[in-house]
């Protein structure tokens, strides 16, 4: 038998490599149990893929890595997300500290109704950013890929952009405060197909300085894009919670899976 | 579960294209089976069928192509759906030139035909057969996707070899023995050869039937017992 149904198929990254970690987490909204047992080790300067079906609890997964499910009212977490060995779901650890640390892009482009230089500048300075500021925004715009369509235009509205222009603003916006990691969650699926292909491009030029995990719900995507890849089910019984099924190099996952329910999800017979 | 089944297009389309695999693989079969019969009695009306018949195959196989081409660049197609249309494409070409050792020995006849008679071994006949029978197996297991028959094919690829050497040596002794039957003779190992190339190009179908499988590359049974490359 070739696709095991029960064994774990969960790639194992060397620990020096291992840029943020959940160990045994557990995601609640109130009494429902949202993802269950999730261990995974995401590695360094790599695009990890979060993909699944509708409801797996992907979303919610990506946000227990910055603590940004805190902002649901009655979300709690058990378990570990482990970052530099510390869990910052300890007591003493700032979220906004892990924030800034591990930054967010969403899936509809949201700039401030602020100039474009202020978007970017925003973020540095409420965290006390002390160095040159013009600099700051000039470089966080080239590495977002956005600094020639916007540098003679930086008092501009923001929200003059394009859609896609817009997410490349975020994505300067969510660098500038110089995070570690940076969760995308869809960051591609309000745009067109040639500013989907740049913002896809961009991650992979951010992949050389930043750890990224994105959550999609295109296949191909994920398959272009990404290093590895972490396929989030349905467990099984008939319970809405999301557990990990299978995680491994993109090239492995998308080819040969372990398990048949990974191929059976990527080769569309359900989700 | 849904009632309206996701993907329903992309498997009837793999569908269609199976059922088309297996139709061209029976011309493939057919054509080698009369190229023989032909070979045998010297029969230039039939060796005149096959030689044209070939143009058919092509065709088939330039369409079987196409339409894999369409299927990977509509259905986006992941794991063993891509394994599959790749292994395809190159099936469809295997089976392509397994035509084109029929056509071969076709010619063959053609060009003995004004010139006298020779024995006729019957080991060719065994061949064709033998090799025939191992396209039909591994094209069943290629359809159906069975690993576990596409892994014992290859190992009767050592029969053909054997009745390849035999018709060798029996050829080396005609030679000896008459000299003037040497181009005729050649002519004749070139048809056996051709047999021998199609039952190793039966174990590269059954090398993909095991890649749609186990997602691994790998070859199988190769045989020490040959004269090198076609």
């Amino acid at each position: 038998m070739i696709l095991s149904v029960n064994q774990p198929a969960i790639a194992d990254i060397k620990e020096e490599k291992v840029a943020i970690e959940a160990r045994e987490l557990c995601i609640y909204y109130g009494e429902f149990l949202v993802v269950k047992d999730v261990s995974i080790k995401i590695r360094r300067q790599k695009i990890t893929a979060i993909i699944g079906p509708s409801g797996c609890g992907k979303s919610t997964i990506l946000r227990a890595f910055n603590r940004m499910n805190e902002l649901v009212p009655s979300a709690h977490a058990t378990g570990a997300v482990l970052y530099h060995g510390k869990n910052i779901y300890d007591e003493d650890v700032d979220p906004v500290e892990v924030r800034r640390r591990i930054g967010m892009v969403f899936q509809k482009p949201n700039p401030f109704p602020k100039s474009i230089y202020e978007n970017v500048a925003w973020g540095a300075r409420i965290n006390g950013y002390k160095g040159d500021m013009n600099e700051l925004v000039e470089r966080s715009l080239k590495n977002a890929a956005l600094w020639d369509e916007v540098k003679d235009k930086l008092t501009q509205s923001g929200l003059s952009l394009s859609g896609g222009q817009q997410q490349r603003l975020c994505i300067a916006r969510a660098i500038a405060v110089q995070p570690d990691i940076i969760l995308m969650d869809e960051p591609a699926s309000a745009l067109d197909p040639i500013a989907t292909l740049k913002i896809e491009e961009l991650m992979r030029e951010l992949a050389k300085n930043y750890t990224i995990i994105v959550v999609t719900h295109n296949m191909q995507q994920a398959a272009r894009v990404s290093d590895y890849t972490a396929f989030f089910n349905l467990a099984a019984g008939g319970e809405r919670t999301g557990v990990l099924e299978e995680y491994g190099k993109t090239q492995k996952i998308f080819t040969n899976p372990e398990k048949k329910s990974t191929e059976d999800y990527i080769t569309g017979r359900f989700g | 579960m849904n009632t309206l089944a996701p993907r329903q297009t992309l498997d009837r389309q793999l569908k269609k294209l199976n059922e088309n695999i297996l139709m061209l693989s029976s011309m493939v079969e057919e054509a080698t089976l009369k190229s023989v019969t032909a070979f045998q009695n010297r029969d230039v009306t039939l060796a005149k069928l096959i030689y044209a018949g070939d143009e058919r195959i092509n065709e088939i196989r330039f369409s079987l192509e196409n339409e894999t081409l369409t299927i990977i660049a509509t259905q986006q197609p992941m794991a063993r759906d891509l394994r599959i249309l790749a292994s395809t494409l190159e099936v469809i070409t295997e089976l392509e030139r397994m035509g084109d050792y029929a056509k071969g020995i076709a010619k063959i006849t053609l060009l003995l035909s004004n010139q006298p008679p020779l024995p006729y071994p019957s080991q060719v006949s065994k061949m064709a057969e033998l090799a025939v029978d191992m396209l039909h197996q591994a094209i069943g297991a290629f359809a159906e996707q069975d690993a576990a028959t596409a892994e014992q094919i290859p190992l009767r690829d050592d029969e053909v070899d054997a009745l390849y050497n035999e018709v060798n040596r029996w050829l080396i002794k005609l030679v000896s023995s008459e000299p003037a039957s040497i181009d005729r003779a050649n002519y004749l190992m070139w048809a056996a050869h051709n047999l021998e190339r199609m039952a190793d190009r039966v174990t590269n179908i059954c090398e993909r039937t095991l890649f749609i499988v186990t997602g691994k590359l790998q070859e199988l049974g190769v045989s020490d017992d040959e004269f090198g490359a076609s």
